[in-house]
């Protein structure tokens, strides 16, 4: 990608971003968000970031892998758990990547 | 002269503000560290890397634009794609906006850039809660420019580091981890973990369609997941919805 068409992407990104915050502050403040919407968006983020964790995991390298030489699913059960029974990020975060890396290292 | 009793000012407002965010910040800190590794390593320059924070300023999304730059993913599906990771500013955004509405446009253009996810989840308990309501912009100010500055500076810090990590050290994987870590703890009722698991499972069913649409399909159909298990069990009952105010 040019450098233009970087910037310009970072700057659309930017802007759309920034109207999902002015929407009710300042877009539509004469209006009331219906309650289905209210309760939807509420699992935007489970959907979305879920979406995004699980090809990380099962498909590494575009392929779908469910074997013990995944490492990258090994280190991502770790981390489930961890964050399952600590709700700790930052936990959750060292524990992933240090098995992803021991991991790495002795095979 | 009027009585003014202390604690209670803009000045002391904005301060509040600040302080209740600080503990908040030692965890923001290291996301910003990795985002400016990660950046750096999916081929970003720096001055687009650091531009990232300030112009997109929103953590989770610059993770994955990121990720997808590395690819290197189609802009349009990079927009897109932000577009809806941020998508749950709208909720936020309905939620503050009853507590902005007496303020001045000017305010608010401000205060809506600085609503992000830790300065929201700060602001609303106090807003709920805090007395001097006039004042509340200054509280919210406060959080908002202490995240914001934080955010920068460990970017920035990142930005300097990536030049010099080594890349067999799968920087990469730190966006599946740091979303584990947002993400699990979450689930905590059905309907959180019937769109969490409706959504996995179609981005892996839809693994064939090009330019990562799978991941906005999979969202759709997560979302739809998540108030069908609402509706079966009774937690989502549209005839007394115009009777509640939602948030």
């Amino acid at each position: 990608m040019s450098e233009a068409a970087v910037w310009l992407t970072i700057v659309l990104a930017g802007l759309l971003t920034y109207v999902t915050r002015l929407s009710f502050i300042i877009l539509f403040e004469r209006l009331t968000v219906p309650p289905l919407v209210t309760r939807g968006l509420r699992y935007v983020p489970p959907a979305v970031l879920t979406a995004i964790i699980v090809p990380e995991l099962l498909l590494p390298g575009g392929q779908f892998d469910l074997s013990l030489a995944n490492f990258r699913l090994l280190a991502g059960l770790a981390a489930i758990a961890v964050a399952w029974r600590s709700r700790n990020p930052i936990a959750t975060i060292l524990v992933g990547m240090g098995a992803l890396w021991l991991l790495q290292f002795l095979f | 002269m009027p009585v003014r009793p202390m604690n209670i000012g803009p000045r002391q407002q904005f301060l509040a503000g600040v302080r209740a965010e600080l503990p908040i910040l030692l965890g923001v800190a290291p996301f910003g560290m990795i985002y400016g590794l990660l950046a750096r390593d999916a081929g970003l320059g720096p001055a687009a890397s650091q531009a990232m924070s300030s112009v997109v300023f929103a953590g989770s999304a610059q993770f994955v634009m990121a990720q997808l730059f590395a690819l290197p993913a189609p802009g349009v599906v990079i927009v897109l794609t932000a577009f809806l990771v941020n998508l749950r500013h709208l909720l936020y955004s309905a939620s503050v906006a009853p507590y902005f509405h007496h303020l001045p446009a000017r305010w608010r253009w401000l205060l809506a850039y600085l609503l992000t996810d830790e300065a929201y989840a700060v602001s609303i308990v106090h807003f709920r809660h805090g007395r001097r309501p006039t004042l509340r912009h200054w509280y919210f100010l406060g959080t908002g420019l202490a995240l914001w500055s934080t955010w920068q500076l460990s970017t920035a810090a990142g930005v300097f580091l990536g030049a010099q990590v080594p890349p067999d050290w799968s920087l990469d994987f730190t966006l599946a981890v740091t979303f584990i870590a947002l993400v699990v703890p979450a689930l905590h009722d059905r309907p959180s973990i019937a769109a969490a698991a409706a959504a996995g499972l179609t981005v892996l069913l839809a693994q064939g369609l090009p330019f990562r649409l799978g991941l906005v399909l999979a969202a759709a159909v997560g979302i739809a997941a998540g108030l069908l298990v609402d509706y079966l069990q009774g937690t989502l009952r549209p005839e007394q919805s115009t009777a509640e105010s939602g948030l």
